[in-house]
């Protein structure tokens, strides 16, 4: 509970930050949080047009958001379209959690995508999961927003 | 190889003699205790052949300045400065003048000799108190000249020993994770090196990423996790042969282990469909045993050393948590309950304490409690740091600690640290490269 005090209270620092160093940088940058869980659009790729490749989650949560489950539905339309790919999912964790750990979370960041996945049709066979925990963050910064992009699920095409 | 050479002979059991020296290793030792140590003496004869097998000048001086640089590390002992020696080394290894120890303040003082016999490194010492005026050990031993480093450790042990009533930990190994490259594409190998840093060797080439290697108690064995094939998966690694094995034959990652006391069994997590339980396989009949059956991740198992118990991380009160179980999975007990949360707990070879990482308040600490939970006690605190690893007397703790990088991702690095028990102690332990995930070896001769 603390914790998520001070994460807060951070992300209160950092968009104050960001506001000011908006204009220099990016067009909408306080609206790439909400919560901690990272919504904007840096570091994400598409698996097909408007078929976005990763859902992001909050600090030690695994649950998926309402966005990051409008995602999957596009990935599960995707995958029923294309019947002969198999995908790997990989789970990551940010850097602020021990090493064994995070290989689990990142392991079940990774499967309550493929839950949904599978809830949507997409067959199990098609689907495996590697968890690399902490060890390939996206952004290699020390801050809540680059700790936001990392603490994700990628979609990584297999065949 | 390198272990097996070494052959103690005790020459000489120490007396009963009435020392006034003894250190205190239950508490920070603010005053380390003055200690001379007298460069070991060598024969014109036996320098030549060492020179041309070692390509060191001076053998005996080489084997004191590792002693030395032991004991200064050791934080208990105050190595004093050589030039204010005024006896030479092999007279004082006969019989030390001692009014002329006691002038520049020596209390101990390490004499000895080495010669040359046999193509082999025979090595003797004593160990004085200088204040008594006595001998308190003496102690000679044959091994084979490239392992006189080795010689130089050992000795310390003993003179550690016998000072402080405890085992030593200085003629062990650390084996640790050597990192390069950027953060986002960190290449990691498997490194050994004696535990001052000295002959370190890869022992992986860095083409798949792996983590947490632990030793075996037996010390030629090696369990870790690797991501061959990019399928992350325990491994069994003997560092002699550098044999590689899969342990145990699971659809999924398997991570988290560490062999059991014994050395006959790895405990390790298992994690599929989202959740990681505890499992143990004997390597001899490579019969698997699940401990855990919780839906909640269980990981960061380890024995204690009698083998009757298990500490291990679980979140299944919400965050992550330290537990501790009997050894077949019953009896499951929470006993962290401080603020913030917990990982890594690791158990004490004393038995007593376990180590473990703590987060709280966006700060990370090595902390050690009690096997009931109680008496915790943080010794650092760091913007990131987990992992200890305990060195095999209890008394020391090595871990890792990673920098904040600055908006742009840089300044980033790893580095191995150790601290005392006691929490005083702390420093850097030199790596040629970044750092991380340390294991201490068991002592590699008694």
């Amino acid at each position: 509970m603390n914790l998520r005090k001070i994460l807060k209270n951070g992300f209160l620092i950092l968009l104050a930050s960001l506001v000011l160093t908006a204009c220099a940088t990016q067009k909408k940058t306080t609206g790439q949080l909400q919560g901690d869980v990272y919504t904007g659009k840096d570091s994400v790729e598409y698996l097909a047009s408007g078929v976005p490749d990763r859902v992001f989650f909050a600090t030690n949560e695994t649950v998926l958001t309402t966005a990051s489950r409008e995602t999957l539905r596009k990935q599960a339309a995707w995958l029923r379209k294309n019947s002969k790919i198999t995908v790997v999912l990989e789970g990551h964790a940010d850097e602020r959690g021990t090493r064994e750990y995070n290989l689990a979370i990142g392991e079940r960041r990774a499967n309550s995508a493929k839950d949904y996945l599978m809830t949507h049709g997409i067959s199990s066979d098609r689907i495996s999961v590697l968890s690399y925990g902490k060890e390939r963050p996206v952004d290699s910064g020390s801050n809540p927003l680059a700790w936001s992009k990392n603490r994700r699920s990628v979609t990584v095409k297999a065949n | 190889m390198i272990f097996r050479y070494i052959i103690l002979f005790l020459i000489l059991l120490p007396l009963k003699v009435f020392a006034v020296i003894e250190v205190d290793i239950t508490r920070g030792n603010l005053s380390p205790l003055p200690v001379a140590v007298s460069p070991l003496s060598i024969d014109k004869d036996s320098k030549e052949e060492f020179k041309k097998i070692l390509k060191k000048d001076n053998i005996g001086s080489e084997i004191s300045k590792v002693v030395e640089n032991n004991l200064k590390q050791s934080g208990l002992f105050n190595p004093l400065d050589k030039d204010a020696f005024l006896q030479k080394p092999d007279i004082a290894n006969l019989k030390p003048r001692f009014e002329d120890w006691n002038l520049i303040k020596a209390q101990a003082l390490i004499t000895g000799k080495v010669t040359f016999v046999d193509e082999k490194l025979r090595v003797e010492f004593r160990l004085w108190d200088v204040l008594a005026g006595k001998e308190m050990m003496a102690l000679a031993f044959t091994t084979v000249p490239s392992n006189w480093r080795r010689v130089g450790h050992i000795i310390t042990d003993k003179v550690y020993e016998r000072l402080t009533g405890e085992k030593g930990y200085f003629d062990t190994r650390i084996i640790y994770v050597a990192e390069e490259g950027p953060k986002t594409k960190r290449i990691k190998k498997l490194a050994i090196m004696d535990q001052d840093g000295f002959n370190n060797k890869f022992l992986t080439l860095g083409n798949e990423l792996v983590l947490t290697p632990r030793f075996s108690p037996t010390n030629q064995m090696v369990t870790y996790l690797s991501y061959f094939r990019n399928l992350p998966r325990v491994y069994l690694l003997d560092i002699e042969t550098g044999m590689q094995e899969v342990v145990g034959d699971f659809p999924g990652m398997t991570f988290a282990p560490r062999f059991s006391p014994d050395g006959k069994k790895i405990i390790m997590s298992f994690a599929k469909d989202g959740n990681s339980d505890i499992y143990t396989m004997d390597l001899e009949n490579r019969i698997v045993e699940r401990i855990t059956n919780y839906p909640s991740i269980d990981t960061s198992p380890s024995y204690s050393p009698d083998g009757k118990y298990i500490c291990f991380n679980s979140d299944r009160s919400g965050y992550q948590q330290i537990y501790v179980m009997s050894s077949n999975g019953k009896n499951v007990k929470r006993i962290s309950f401080g603020t913030g949360i917990y990982g890594t707990p690791v158990w004490s070879p004393r038995g007593d304490l376990i180590a473990f990482t703590k987060l709280h308040k966006g700060k990370f600490y090595i902390g050690v409690m009690r096997a009931d939970g109680t008496g915790e006690r943080l010794l650092t605190e760091n913007f990131y740091q987990e992992a200890p690893s305990w060195s095999p007397n209890g008394r020391v703790l090595i871990f890792y600690r990673e920098t904040k990088t600055n908006s742009k991702g840089e300044g980033f690095s790893a580095k191995l640290w150790s601290i005392d028990l006691t929490g005083y102690n702390e420093k850097m332990v030199k790596t040629k490269t970044d750092a991380s995930d340390p294991s201490w070896s068991s002592l590699l001769s008694n």
